[in-house]
């Protein structure tokens, strides 16, 4: 194993510049745990994101050798290629500074997809019973995990060249609602998700299935969504 | 952009690609098809003209190239389909690889029939 | 693209999937027997069964052809709004008239 690894960080908003480091390479080393060492030792005006370090909150994704990825979650070995590591923000969302971007138009995607709880009981009604095994709460259970990482967000095309498509995680967040029988906005998440920029605007590309660090499957999400939509439209629920 | 065109394309982004090409190739394709076709209308003559001339080798080529891309739009087509209303299977990749080939074989198949 | 544009576009695709099909064994055959024009508007011509086969062919492919266009342009090109529609029915209807003026150049 060399001794030191050439790191290229994004330096600045949309339009500025990658810039090199030599960092230290040790056993075991993270992506983050590189930034992290740039950021202290080498030059403390770079801007990144982190919280957790251990692949729960979804903070520290960036684009690294040009796939997103969690950066606390992938050593540097597997990815360093030539002694050389190439790290950006995460594609598809405005620059704030260097490797922090702003996920506003993420979240706000996720809100106009309805993939938000809509309670149709008080806290005065007994509570709902659901079985765990029933189809409707093992198609959301699949699909709920999400933590918001906005990885499958930077890795998709669709999102990419149409400016108006929801993401594949507000999709498959609004899949899991969808599924929850508690719900009571299931009319408007469906036409939600049924106009431009919903989810038939999902090419299959499937960018989002083999990226998502969490291993969901926002492309089955989607297909669901897709055929229930249909339904609803046929029907004249939509 | 940062410079970034994104990550290593798999083969499902390129089936995606090679399906949205080809689409595109033959709604440029057609309405020449079409015309050539209504030659017709003007009596056998014209149109025997036209069989004539695409009986060329070069043309029997570019025929070849015209059958792969219908066939690769339609094996390309089903797989989105499948994946869009049948139940969630894994082999996504083969799937895809699948079409490409069968696409392959059909356009290798014409170059055989044209070419005897 | 929305709901009733993606029903349009998968259903005139899985219309148009047998239709490909036999299109293609039509041009295999057509192809290894070397027809002649003659050969070829002999079989087609008054044929309610070519006439209606490839009217269908022709409208499917039209429709499905035009919605495939307008989502490619709207991705691919700064065309949005109205003027994506325009350009989706141009094209819906540039395929529409001359294919259906190609079938019945061959039928009638």
């Amino acid at each position: 194993m060399a001794d030191t690894i050439e790191v290229s960080l994004w330096r600045g908003r949309g339009d500025g510049r990658y810039q090199t480091f030599t960092v230290p390479r040790r056993e075991s080393q993270t992506v983050l745990d590189v930034v992290t060492w740039v950021q202290r030792n080498a030059d403390p005006t770079l801007a990144y994101r982190f919280a957790c370090r251990v692949g729960m909150c979804g903070s520290c994704a960036m684009t690294v050798n040009g796939r997103p990825r969690w950066t606390c979650r992938t050593h540097v070995a597997r990815v360093v290629e030539d002694g050389r590591l190439r790290i950006g923000p995460l594609a598809n969302l405005p620059v704030i500074k260097d490797l922090a971007c702003d996920m506003t138009a993420f979240f706000e995607k996720w809100q106009a997809a309805r993939g938000v709880f809509a309670p149709s009981a008080t806290r005065a009604e007994p509570m709902a019973r659901i079985s765990p095994a029933s189809p409707e709460r093992r198609a959301a259970d699949a699909a709920i995990e999400c933590i918001n990482c906005a990885v499958c967000y930077a890795a998709c095309d669709s999102v990419r060249w149409n400016e108006a498509y929801l993401g594949p995680a507000a999709l498959n967040r609004a899949w899991t609602l969808v599924n929850d029988v508690r719900d009571a906005a299931n009319r408007e998440r469906l036409a939600a998700v049924a106009g431009d920029g919903g989810c038939h605007a999902c090419h299959t590309h499937q960018s989002c299935r083999e990226l998502c660090p969490a291993a969901l499957n926002p492309t089955a999400s989607i297909a669901a969504l897709k055929r229930r939509t249909v339904r609803a439209y046929i029907w004249g629920e939509l | 952009m940062r410079g970034e065109a994104g990550h290593r394309r798999s083969a499902l982004w390129l089936a995606a690609l090679v399906h949205r090409l080809s689409g595109l190739a033959l709604a440029c394709f057609l309405p020449v098809h079409f015309l050539a076709l209504g030659l017709a209308i003007d009596g056998d003559a014209h149109l025997d003209a036209f069989l004539r001339w695409s009986a060329r080798p070069l043309v029997k080529v570019a025929e070849t190239l015209l059958v792969f891309l219908l066939a690769v739009h339609l094996l390309g087509g089903l797989r989105v389909l499948a994946v869009e209303n049948l139940a969630w299977r894994e082999g996504q990749r083969r799937l895809a690889l699948m079409a490409g080939g069968g696409a392959v074989l059909a356009a290798a198949l014409f170059l055989l029939v044209a070419f005897r | 693209m929305n709901v009733r544009l993606y029903l349009l576009q998968r259903a005139t695709a899985a219309i148009m999937a047998p239709l490909v099909l036999a299109h293609l064994v039509l041009i295999y055959y057509a192809t290894s027997r070397g027809l002649s024009a003659a050969d070829i508007l002999g079989r087609t011509r008054g044929s309610l069964v070519w006439g209606a086969f490839y009217a269908l062919f022709v409208l499917c492919a039209a429709v499905h052809g035009a919605i495939g266009v307008r989502a490619v342009v709207g991705e691919w090109t700064p065309l949005r709004g109205r003027a994506l529609d325009v350009a989706m029915w141009a094209v819906g209807l540039l395929l529409a008239v001359l294919g259906l003026r190609a079938v019945a150049a061959v039928v009638l």
